[in-house]
């Protein structure tokens, strides 16, 4: 297929009830009233010549190239600003039109320069096809004229360039940044003849502007005026393959646009349902990892983590794999062995890495890295709901009154969901904010919190039990819902625990740090005030109380009435790409594949007749479980795949020891991370971009992965766990991850409809899909819940043993920022450095202050389990007595502070509450020099003497 | 296994299930060990002698103590 454009129907979709009957050009046409004449003339295939409108933001009727005439009607409208009107008669195209057309074009095309041949956007330029288009041969008005040819380049952003001397001031940028990412940095300045696109404040250029570097003003441009710069580098694309990124679980779909095996850009795909034709810097622009000097190739094995690595073919890293892990199987029994699944790999392999830990090794240690972000959500939504996910689509945000975000930060984290969280928002939506810090979303152009509660870290479950109070003490509980949809002696019991006076506002006020007249206002806006939503991130799960939070999420809703239905719900803001599937596929160490425990005897001979074994019927251990088995020399050999726990884990010193004191680490990644320190055997992987198979994002909506380019290693990940899964003896001939995608829809019931030919047809799926549900499940628990009626958990809160006082005074608690990704694996190989090189404490002018720190200063954060040091930024983002960090660089190793103080439920590690104390430092710490030596010694690759 | 540490998340278990009144909070505890924990977990909280249990915990470990023997 040879490269085109995704259509472009000028101007947004509309949806009505009412259709609207007319002619375009002969042609009879029906669309739903409110559409644009512009958009029913492209919906029957037709064309209207245009420039400023695009079908992602709003008509502006600037260019005035789209006139048409209608008959009766004076004059010749603008069809993109143009509603279309039963009985209306359109025509497109007359001598009148294409006159006035050819005059706008010679204007634009005056101040223009005419380097088409050597323009990056040759042959894929919207202003050459309009000029094809009216046929202009001429410019009568000359080039000599007064123009802005001479306009500098703006080169400040890694990934585009800002040619105005190629502007023609559609707009379009400025209005993709208003209504697409809702950011609002760019703007036209001047006016007339000097109106020029300007980002941010006079003297800022792209970078230093407030620009996010979503891109959406690249894909909106017309022109080359912004234009990737990977498009100058490498040439147009000459074909486009849909896929589903690889960062973050909001999964966004993009057209990989290839030149060979070549990616030249990411746009995203506006058919995506997830993402509607949007994305952000992670996922449009910082793919070069792919391809990065650092990505290992080979296989490498070695004895001892003390020598240096040895690079060898695949069949004998495979055979030495299987020799150790038969051995230790022999000698120390299943249960000595177990598996990391990733969520940052597919649905398939996520399934085999299970499958081979269960059929394989022969036992369930498996586990994945959601034991340390949404674990609680899946004992949580379990218990109250009956299953583990969200309980909405994205779309549903449209339908919400009232949006209730806690414990999250989607505009760094979720970046492609927030922007339409805000758009919505700015559309008269109200939003409570329940976070320690004051996020973007509290405050930002043209959005504004009703409420921010700034509670204490740690105190989410008061802070949620309190709102409970106010429900259910002032009458504002859903007394009809709760009635039909839930237990009734469960709701009983809680409510009148959350009744008792000890949990209102005021009583709590001392131990949550938030004024009682706010919380009770919150608490009566989100219960009275139409549809309301809960987006929840780690910032509810990574306590010491995690599930308890997630469970006093889910009674809020229900206890409201607030499930069921668009505009409501329970949602949790997944971190990786693929933790809904990682979660969905079996990963956790007590249950199969679809949330199912392995102590069930039907639902384990189902899988024991499928995969032709005995399985343990007991649950397995859990990361943390593992390390600590491993001291203790009950656990000695690890396979896994797509995980950095070394980096990503808490108590680094704690995940080293365990890492250490194992026979056998095997690391199945791109590059040598963290964890590979303390690996022997290194299985080299593969990128999103060169394998097949399924991502599930937040929203539970499974969507296709498709190979754009072979593997650089060789083999892609499910390849490669089979070839392992072989070379212990199993006997896996699956030919393409389609198979176990069939494998998973036989054994799994919320996936019995799904399949790569259904895929393929549909673009995605919600599960359940199943016979009641052929086509998925955008919105759960509609007529009742999974488990039958919803149930009332009490949820006390129990303050975490995590104590500041005269050692520790600081509470820290960690998170994320826009530009990286995780542990930094992928974007710290890539230009998005340029926004964070380095991991930044953030400390209150307070208490910066009181230590005599200012912003820059090397400190010295310390905690009870270790130390690390790092640069101070004082900022008032954060509250006096409270620090923050992001963990992205193994520089720092946030995690080397971080306790292993965890939810009592799940063992989710409390990230978010880290009693520490910051002080003045120097540089780096001695542990940080010790750590950086032995890691350039542990990563040393031996070259093979010449024969 | 560390047997500090598996005392200290069985009580913690038990700790958050406290709310549910005592009966309820024992067998809720017992059965949150019996589904999450790895069998040596179990075996060595049930081979201890449960000191620094609390009560809820410690009664929850005396009835997991049958299913695991």
């Amino acid at each position: 297929m040879g490269y085109e454009r995704q259509p472009d129907f000028g101007t947004p979709q509309v949806h009505s009830d009412t259709q609207v009957a007319l002619t375009i050009d002969g042609r009879a046409v029906i669309v739903p009233a409110g559409t644009s004449v512009m958009r029913a003339a492209a919906e029957c295939g037709g064309s209207i010549p245009s420039l400023c409108a695009t079908d992602n933001v709003a008509a502006f009727g600037s260019c005035r190239l789209c006139l048409v005439e209608i008959e009766g009607r004076r004059g010749t409208p603008a069809s993109c600003t143009t509603p279309v009107e039963p009985g209306m008669v359109v025509h497109t195209q007359s001598e009148r039109l294409a006159r006035l057309r050819k005059g706008v074009m010679e204007l634009y095309i005056s101040d223009h320069p005419l380097d088409c041949l050597t323009c990056s956007a040759n042959n894929d330029c919207e202003l050459q096809d309009a000029a094809a288009e009216v046929g202009l041969r001429d410019v009568r008005y000359g080039y000599a004229g007064d123009n802005h040819l001479g306009l500098p380049v703006d080169s400040s952003n890694p990934y585009f360039d800002f040619d105005p001397s190629k502007c023609i001031v559609c707009s379009r940028c400025v209005r993709a940044c208003d209504e697409v990412q809702g950011t609002l940095a760019l703007t036209i300045d001047g006016r007339g003849f000097a109106s020029t696109v300007s980002a941010g404040q006079s003297g800022d250029d792209f970078l230093s502007s407030e620009c996010v570097s979503c891109g959406a003003c690249v894909q909106a441009c017309p022109t080359a005026t912004l234009q990737e710069k990977a498009v100058k580098q490498i040439g147009k694309p000459e074909r486009a393959v849909i896929t589903t990124c690889a960062y973050c679980g909001v999964g966004c779909t993009f057209r990989a646009e290839m030149r060979g095996e070549q990616l030249v850009r990411m746009v995203p795909w506006k058919d995506g349902k997830a993402n509607r034709g949007h994305s952000c810097v992670k996922g449009r622009f910082a793919w070069g990892y792919a391809n990065h000097k650092d990505r290992i190739l080979s296989p490498m094995i070695r004895e001892s983590i003390e020598e240096p690595w040895r690079e060898v073919r695949w069949d004998e890293a495979l055979a030495y794999t299987a020799s150790k892990l038969n051995r230790i199987k022999t000698d120390h029994g299943a249960r000595a062995l177990g598996g990391i699944t990733s969520s940052r790999c597919t649905n398939e392999e996520t399934y085999l890495v299970q499958k081979l830990v269960r059929a394989g090794f022969g036992s369930n240690n498996v586990d994945t890295c959601a034991r340390v972000c949404h674990s609680p959500t899946g004992y949580g939504l379990s218990k109250t709901y009956g299953t583990s996910a969200g309980t909405q689509d994205f779309d549903s945000v449209e339908a919400a009154d009232v949006v209730l975000v806690i414990g999250a930060n989607p505009t760094d984290a979720h970046p492609v969901f927030a922007s339409r969280m805000k758009r919505h928002l700015r559309q008269g939506a109200k939003l409570i904010v329940i976070d320690p810090r004051r996020i973007d979303l509290v405050r930002s152009p043209h959005v504004e919190a009703a409420h921010h509660l700034a509670l204490r870290p740690g105190t989410n479950v008061a802070v949620l039990t309190a709102m409970a109070h106010v429900v259910v003490s002032e009458g504002l509980a859903d007394e009809a819902f709760i009635a039909q949809r839930c237990e009734a002696d469960d709701y009983r019991h809680w409510a009148d625990f959350v009744a008792q006076q000890r949990h209102s506002p005021e009583a709590l006020e001392p131990v949550t740090g938030v004024p009682a007249a706010e919380l009770r206002a919150a608490a009566r806006l989100y219960a009275t005030g139409g549809n309301a939503a809960i987006y929840y991130g780690l910032g509810v799960t990574e306590h010491s109380q995690g599930s308890s939070t997630v469970m006093a999420i889910a009674n809020l809703a229900m206890a409201t009435g607030n499930i069921g239905r668009a505009g409501v719900g329970v949602n949790p803001l997944r971190g990786q790409n693929n933790v809904q599937g990682s979660c969905d596929m079996g990963s956790f160490p007590h249950e199969l594949p679809g949330y199912r425990h392995i102590a069930g005897a039907a639902v384990r001979e189902q899988f024991e007749a499928d995969w032709q074994v005995t399985l343990d019927p007991e649950p397995g251990l859990r990361i943390p479980n593992m390390l600590d088995a491993a001291l203790d020399g009950s656990f000695r050999a690890l396979y896994i795949q797509g995980e950095d726990i070394l980096q990503s884990d808490p108590n680094t010193h704690h995940v080293a020891a365990g890492l250490k004191a194992m026979e056998l680490v095997i690391v199945h990644d791109l590059f040598l991370n963290e964890t590979a320190d303390y690996a022997h055997v290194f299985l080299p992987g593969s990128t999103f971009l060169e394998k097949d198979g399924t991502f599930t994002n937040a929203e539970r909506r499974v969507q296709l992965v498709r190979k754009v380019m072979e593997p650089a290693n060789g083999m892609a990940d499910w390849e490669v766990t089979q070839a392992l899964a072989n070379a212990i003896g199993l006997d896996w001939r699956y030919t393409h991850p389609s198979e176990i995608m069939d494998e998973i829809a036989r054994l799994t019931p919320t996936f019995a409809g799904v399949s790569f030919a259904r895929l393929e047809a549909e673009g995605s799926l919600q599960w359940p899909v199943t016979e009641a549900a052929p086509d998925g499940t955008p919105i759960m628990h509609v007529d009742n819940f999974v488990r039958g009626k919803g149930r009332f958990m009490v949820t006390d809160y129990v303050p975490t043993d995590e104590k500041t006082g005269p050692r520790y005074p600081l509470l820290l608690t960690t998170g994320r920022i826009l530009s990286q990704y995780n542990v930094g694996a992928q974007t710290r190989r890539t230009d998005n450095v340029v926004w964070h090189e380095e991991d930044l404490l953030e400390i209150h002018p307070a208490d910066a202050e009181n230590r005599g720190i200012k912003s820059g200063d090397w400190v010295r954060l310390a905690s009870r389990t270790g130390e690390t040091t790092l640069r101070a930024e004082v900022t008032d983002r954060v509250a006096p007595g409270v620090v923050y960090t992001t963990f992205h660089h193994p520089a720092t190793q946030a995690n080397v502070v971080t306790t292993d103080y965890s939810d009592w439920a799940t063992n989710c590690p409390e990230y978010k509450v880290t009693a520490v104390q910051v002080l003045p430092s120097n540089g780096p710490s001695e542990w940080q020099e010790s750590y950086a030596s032995w890691s350039a010694r542990s990563r040393r690759i031996a070259t093979e003497p010449a024969e | 296994m560390d047997l500090a540490q598996l005392t200290y998340m069985a009580n913690q278990i038990a700790r958050n299930l406290a709310a549910q009144g005592e009966a309820a909070a024992i067998e809720a505890t017992r059965q949150h060990l019996a589904d999450y924990w790895d069998p040596r977990m179990k075996a060595a909280i049930i081979a201890a002698d449960g000191a620094g249990l609390d009560p809820i915990a410690r009664a929850a470990v005396e009835r997991l103590r049958p299913a695991a023997e």
